[in-house]
């Protein structure tokens, strides 16, 4: 039995290109990392679009997407950033289910708005699965494509096992470009993250916020902070008016997650992304809400935000509220299915 | 279980912090509620975090929240109290071979202590180690107890590229890079263990508690260790 039929020519890699999914749990504790798509929101739309489970392994591109070639028919779906996806010069619709043929090459040809594209295949994608996950996981060099970001000449292969759509073209779909087929719904962006090229992030106040000086503590929430250069899928740094301690702290170490927003001696606060270190011992100021990561994640250098602050309660309500949403995504497109064949 | 806070880090972890001491009975307590979670999970937990003086659940905010979770913590402390603690760690020897191009700082680390080489390779290794917590980078031990004779500062300028197994000395820490990368620690030594593989279950050689001996090993042993390692 063969598990995997559809292959990928990878003909250019992009800037940074890895296989990841919804991450890894229960070895933090051995200093594995979580890991998992910076946006995922927008990898979870991108798998439910096809039927996959939300959490299957996708491609995470970043600013500069890949060029790749389709060997056979099948049905892919690219959410997240706008990082112009084209096939022979005509845009790649978003946001929805889209049936390729063989020998369809997608390119991407420069960022248009956000950071992270994500890529899903009806089936997902077959990677190394390591310690619960098929994320890649950089720094240590294990998990996806075997550690490590996509080079020219790989071959990407979809877990036909997986599939829940099979990969021939349906009724009522529309073409937008020479083998490119696709219906004309797509995701309603009334329920998108709150992406943004200036966004307000909400934030609940952190453990040590009280250890911070009163001007600090409110100027965290005033001022606007710029993303700097030094700003990757580890974490963050970011640039804005130094945040002071009302004492020296020395901390010892102890359990950081995606979102913990950690302030070291020079000030400068560092948000903690998804392949943040799993403990630290920087002085905690905030803890970004889970439902604005995704914001984050389409943040580039030079970006500047500002903090909102809210209660756990609220963060906590809001996550709720967007699981909800995502659930009648999936069964709202489930039914969309039905009508296209 | 005396004295401990319980907050939240974010919508999907709670900790429980027991003291702000690197201190055996302080870490005893993480140890035994970590050990006591992993036997009998609380529901919707998905990961466990010890570290020196806390230890972090996270949850699946589907599952449960922050209120039941902090309850159940509570009733878990309180249940735990009073009963002598079980947890045992394993001892661990991890062979090194001190010196020359395995330790490229022995040299000068030994100089401005005014000790031999040997001096310093006898006080590192007749040392028993503890581990409180695996942080930083996978596998990557945070050990207690090196002789304070032997405490030195980071190098003024980190290595581009430490190689994996490197052993060192940083201020009053000692430990052993699991993965190539680059550092800033004094390189006394070199490990042909692995402290970290993938594959494995468990993928880390080392958790917290377990306790750490460095064998001194000649050149020879350690090329027959790492070749028994491939």
């Amino acid at each position: 039995m063969s598990l995997s039929l559809v292959s990928i020519n990878v003909v250019k890699p992009g800037l940074l290109t890895t296989i990841q999914d919804g991450g890894r749990w229960g070895s933090q504790k051995y200093g594995v990392v979580k890991g998992g798509a910076m946006d995922s929101f927008a990898m979870q739309t991108a798998n439910l679009l096809l039927q996959n489970d939300r959490n299957a392994p996708v491609l995470e591109m970043t600013l500069q997407g890949p060029v790749l070639e389709f060997e056979e028919d099948t049905w892919i779906a690219v959410c997240g950033a706008d990082l112009t996806a084209l096939v022979q010069e005509k845009p790649l619709p978003l946001w929805r289910p889209v049936h390729v043929k063989a020998g369809t090459v997608l390119e991407f040809k420069q960022p248009n708005m956000g950071c992270r594209a994500y890529l899903a295949i009806a089936g997902g994608f077959a990677a190394d699965d390591v310690l619960g996950s098929a994320g890649t996981y950089l720094r240590a060099g294990f998990g996806g494509l075997q550690g490590r970001a996509l080079q020219a000449h790989d071959r990407l292969h979809s877990r036909t096992d997986k599939n829940r759509i099979g990969r021939g073209r349906l009724k009522r779909m529309h073409r937008f470009a020479a083998g490119v087929e696709a219906p004309h719904w797509h995701i309603s962006p009334s329920i998108f993250p709150s992406y943004s090229l200036y966004p307000h992030i909400r934030v609940i106040a952190g453990r040590e916020f009280e250890q911070f000086t009163g001007t600090s503590q409110k100027g965290f929430f005033e001022q606007s902070y710029k993303v700097s250069n030094q700003s990757d899928r580890m974490g963050y740094r970011l640039e804005g008016e130094a945040l002071k301690m009302k004492k020296p702290t020395e901390l010892l170490s102890e359990a950081v997650t995606a979102g913990t927003i950690q302030v070291p001696p020079n000030g400068q606060p560092i948000v903690l992304m998804a392949d943040s270190q799993t403990t630290g011992g920087y002085p905690r100021i905030g803890q970004i809400a889970l439902v604005d990561l995704p914001v984050l994640a389409q943040l580039r250098p030079g970006n500047t935000i500002q903090f909102v602050e809210i209660t756990l309660e609220q963060a906590q309500a809001l996550w709720l509220e967007r699981e909800k949403n995502v659930n009648q995504l999936q069964l709202g497109i489930k039914s969309k299915w039905l009508q296209l064949a | 279980m005396s004295g401990f806070q319980i907050y939240s880090l974010g919508e999907q972890a709670v900790t429980v912090r027991f003291g702000q001491a690197i201190d055996d009975n302080i870490h005893r307590q993480v140890l035994t509620l970590t050990a006591s979670l992993e036997e009998e999970p609380l529901h919707g937990l998905l990961d466990i975090v010890p570290s020196y003086c806390a230890m972090t659940v996270y949850y699946d905010l589907m599952a449960t929240n922050y209120e039941e979770v902090h309850q159940t913590l509570i009733n878990r402390i309180r249940l735990l109290n009073g009963k002598a603690s079980t947890v045992t760690g394993k001892t661990v020897e991890i062979p090194v071979c001190y010196g020359s191009s395995y330790g490229p700082d022995l040299t000068a680390l030994a100089a401005r202590h005014q000790l031999s080489e040997e001096e310093v390779v006898r006080l590192h290794a007749e040392a028993r180690y503890k581990v409180y917590m695996i942080g930083f980078a996978p596998g990557f031990p945070y050990l207690g107890g090196l002789p304070v004779k032997l405490a030195t500062p980071r190098l003024d300028s980190p290595r581009s590229m430490v190689p994996a197994g490197s052993v060192g000395i940083a201020d009053c820490q000692t430990g052993v890079y699991p993965l190539e990368t680059p550092g800033g620690w004094n390189i006394i030594g070199q490990t042909p263990l692995k402290l970290f593989d993938p594959q494995q279950q468990p993928p880390s050689l080392l958790k917290a508690g377990d306790m750490v001996r460095f064998i001194p090993v000649s050149e020879q042993e350690f090329n027959e260790l790492e070749g028994k390692q491939s």
